[in-house]
């Protein structure tokens, strides 16, 4: 694995999202809890005796108007270089190309991705230079294209085979599970699969049901597949370009909103380290575990947060199986409570995974139980309204915040 | 399909209507390819597609046909332009028949009693790779049934024979070359042993000792080598199709001389993967055999409870692919099939379906006894009447490669080997602990190293409870 080049954060456009109004969300205070609950999900305790069961270990009290030690981290990146800025579908596209140029066995395989350059234009232009047999065309079948996928790679191809949604997936399932995870096993280590499957997932807007699918709860219990979710342009070329290179069968989630993020990157070649978690933001007081789209979610809160005197440490988790527990653990002990704040949903999910982890590894260190934000248990509403309020906003993890740190 | 030949109208362009109807695609270049496929010389088709084949003994270049059929369509019948091509209209109601009056044919070389059928068409074989045809049926045999025993007597903990399909198993594999990348399901280790692998080398699988390439990880019959490019079996039915495109897809990219083949049976061509490997494969032009041992069993599920088509041959035409339908328990007739086929996918850069018509003569495997659901009598007739060793047996000595001695000193040579075999297997040590957690990745990552603590630790806490066979 190369060095980690960790760029900074937070993006600078984050016009996609609706700008939560504030004034129009209740203020939180302990006797509403019960109206809240039954928009977010609150785990680990019971919300309505919520405050009363807080434990605060810490001699003396939180400063409330502590100064936040480091504004939010700018959009320009730690080399010192120009760059050049491009959209976040326009970076996993460069990372792709620079693989196939540097790697003649890099080949892209799925539904439209040939002339039509993929349904979110990752894979434009591909075609016309290096071919319809290195980035193929399929007919509509998930587990077949898939199936063909891990063929190849058994015969030393490596193919990056992409789910036009994520969802549909999980038709793939089977071969994935037990063909992509096990073969590397089974063989005795003779046949190495070093597929990437990617594709967007996550819910985005009136996309319905059936298009707003959270797979990584789905896929985090297979063995012998690593899972990584990107979520700026930096990160996204760098897990890319980790992810091909990998001999181990990688999913790389992305996030059907987050295409369009503009971000200057660097022009050097960089990957980043698929097991690595991301420190958005350094901080004192609480650690927030987010990944993809709820981490601009969560930096949108942390403004607001900022504003009213606390110093949250916000960490990009990106390595979604394995976890980074190293860079987690270093966090919870120093700020000794977390917040999990996710797309998946409550029941099965990547925080509850995550949850369990923290809770078996720094129970010692922990000042308050771990919090975690998910989208309910529901599949999601095509109303735009309803669909918003399945997704964590950020005045829920602004109210989640101040009650840990009560 | 029924032809209906109308008086009314000239009877070629009537023909010329049916043409236009059954090639439905349109580009030039798929009529022509549709046309060059039934040439003069081939075998000739059976039913409803005669008029095709001999109206294209008639037609001249590709173009002459269009222009041909604009002049007459212009006279008489409307031609439309959909997407895939110019399809002809028909003024009757008209379905085309679910089956074929006559069900497709099977080629097959030697009759019953292993006589050569007089001018039949097959793939000439020397005696040196005849003997080896022979000698490795007698070899799978003999160790199916040493393996299917030692399962019985507990040495082993499962097995699944190839008893009956042994032709399938070795003729089609030494028709291949050793750089055909094999995708098996689970009855064909006739292959791997064609290839090379030793008797040693199945029995280490089978007990799962520490020179189990596998490294005891998997079930007995799950072998794999990628040294002779079989890979791993994985027990779920008909993934291995896909995989094995996706092989065929990597072999074309390499511009290699060789095919990607893979073995399934009847059971799983109602698996979705068989459906989707197949059109993947035809659209894609990939370098793959797709071989269905039609054995007439899916454990106690008959062929007539898995599909209503004819067999499986005629599902490649559902694809537009090339198919053939085989007597599975004629070596000969297996050998010159895959002969043939394996040059066309190379040649043409095609996919081609092989049906092989067999029987298995042993159960599905040892957790199944078949006598519930079928008779004894049925068994012991396809063993004896039908055997595939016996078949071939009779044409090897009639050419004078073989004979009483040769086959008892094998046997008796092979049976020794055997035994010694599993002998030397089962006293084997087994893979130690550490190679339950390597492998999962490339590199056992944090999680994975500390769950191997755990377990350790509590095997120094209980060692009376851990497996005393198992090195730590």
């Amino acid at each position: 694995m190369s060095a980690i080049l960790q760029g900074a954060g937070a993006a600078t456009a984050l016009s996609p999202f609706n700008s939560i109004d504030s004034n129009k969300l209740v203020a939180p205070s302990r006797s509403s809890l019960s109206v809240r609950s039954k928009r977010y999900i609150v785990a680990g305790s019971d919300s309505k005796s919520f405050g009363s069961s807080l434990i605060v270990r810490r001699s003396e009290p939180l400063i409330p108007n502590a100064v936040a030690a480091k504004a939010d981290t700018a959009a320009s990146s730690t080399s010192s270089k120009p760059g050049h800025e491009l959209l976040l579908f326009e970076a996993l596209q460069e990372g792709l190309e620079e693989e196939m140029d540097r790697d003649p066995h890099v080949c892209v395989m799925g539904e439209d991705v040939g002339h039509y350059g993929g349904s979110y234009k990752v894979t434009k232009g591909l075609a016309d230079k290096f071919g319809d047999l290195r980035v193929l065309d399929t007919p509509i079948c998930e587990n077949a294209f898939t199936g063909m996928g891990i063929g190849a790679a058994m015969t030393g191809l490596r193919p990056v085979i992409e789910g036009m949604n994520m969802g549909f997936l999980l038709l793939a399932f089977n071969q994935i599970s037990n063909n992509c995870g096990m073969l590397h096993y089974t063989s005795g280590g003779q046949f190495t699969i070093p597929v990437v499957i990617r594709g967007p997932g996550g819910v985005g807007r009136q996309l319905g049901a059936e298009h707003s699918q959270r797979l990584e709860s789905y896929f985090q219990s297979i063995p012998g597949i690593q899972m990584v979710a990107c979520s700026t342009p930096y990160n996204a070329k760098g897990l890319m370009k980790a992810a091909i290179r990998s001999e181990n069968p990688v999913i790389l989630f992305e996030h059907v909103l987050l295409y369009n993020l503009k971000e200057t990157i660097p022009d050097e070649e960089y990957i980043c380290n698929l097991e690595e978690a991301e420190m958005v933001r350094p901080g004192e007081h609480i650690t927030i575990l987010t990944y993809s789209r709820m981490r601009y979610h969560v930096m949108q809160a942390a403004k607001t947060l900022v504003n009213k005197g606390y110093d949250p440490e916000v960490i990009d988790i990106r390595s979604l199986k394995p976890f980074d527990l190293y860079t987690i653990g270093n966090s919870v002990k120093k700020t000794h409570r977390v917040l999990i704040v996710e797309e998946c949903m409550r029941t099965g999910g990547i925080g509850a995974s995550l949850t369990a982890a923290i809770n078996e590894n720094f129970h010692d260190f922990l000042d308050a139980p771990v919090m975690c934000l998910s989208s309910q248990d529901v599949p999601t509403p095509y109303a735009g309204t309803l669909e918003e309020w399945t997704v964590v906003q950020p005045a829920q993890i602004v109210t989640a915040v101040e009650q840990l740190c009560q | 399909m029924a032809l209906h030949l109308r008086s009314s109208s000239s009877s070629k362009s009537t023909l010329l209507n049916i043409l236009r109807h059954n090639l439905g695609f349109g580009s030039r270049s798929h009529v022509t390819r549709h046309i060059r496929q039934i040439l003069p010389h081939d075998p000739p088709l059976r039913g409803s597609q005669n008029p095709i084949s001999r109206l294209c003994n008639t037609m001249a270049e590709p173009e002459t046909l269009s222009s041909f059929v604009q002049h007459e369509y212009a006279n008489n019948h409307q031609v439309m332009d959909f997407p895939g091509g110019k399809v002809a209209f028909t003024p009757e109601i008209q379905f085309i028949s679910e089956s074929d009056k006559e069900r497709v044919p099977c080629y097959r070389v030697l009759d019953d009693n292993g006589q050569l059928i007089t001018n039949s068409q097959f793939v000439q074989v020397s005696e040196e790779v005849a003997v080896k045809i022979y000698s490795d049926m007698v070899t799978l045999q003999i160790m199916d049934n040493i393996f299917y025993e030692a399962q019985r007597q507990g040495r082993l903990s499962f097995y699944a024979t190839a008893i009956g399909e042994e032709a399938i198993n070795i003729a089609s594999a030494a028709a291949l070359t050793p750089q055909d990348v094999i995708f098996p399901q689970y009855r064909e280790p006739g292959v791997l042993l064609w290839r090379g692998f030793t008797l040693q080398e199945f029995a280490n699988q089978c007990f799962g000792n520490k020179s189990d390439y596998g490294k005891g990880r998997q079930m007995p019959v799950h072998y794999g080598s990628n040294k002779l490019n079989y890979f791993t079996v994985s027990a779920t039915i008909a993934t291995q199709l896909p995989n094995a495109v996706g092989a065929a897809y990597s072999l074309k990219m390499d511009k290699k001389d060789a095919c990607a083949v893979t073995y399934f049976g009847d059971g799983g061509t109602s698996e979705g993967d068989f459906h989707a490997a197949l059109n993947f494969a035809a659209v894609m032009e990939a370098p793959v055999l797709f071989i269905c041992r039609n054995n007439g069993w899916a454990i106690s599920t008959p062929t007539s409870d898995q599909f209503r088509s004819d067999g499986v041959v005629v599902k490649g035409r559902a694809y537009g692919i090339r198919s053939i339908r085989v007597d599975g328990n004629d070596a000969l007739a297996m050998y010159s099939a895959v002969h043939t086929a394996r040059e066309m996918a190379i040649r043409e850069q095609r996919p081609i379906l092989i049906e092989a018509l067999t029987y298995r003569v042993g159960h599905h495997s040892t957790s199944d006894d078949s006598t519930r659901y079928r008779s004894a009598g049925e068994i012991e007739w396809w063993n004896k009447a039908r055997n595939p060793l016996s078949r071939f047996r009779t044409w090897i000595e009639s050419n004078g490669w073989w004979s009483d001695k040769t086959e008892s000193d094998l046997r008796s040579r092979i049976k020794k080997e055997m035994l010694e075999a599993l002998r030397v297997a089962e006293k084997t040590e087994k893979p130690n602990l550490q190679n339950m957690f390597s492998d999962v990745y490339d590199v056992p990552p944090s999680n994975l190293r500390e769950q191997e603590l755990l377990v350790r630790q509590t095997i120094n806490s209980h060692p009376q409870d851990y497996p005393s066979d198992v090195p730590l």
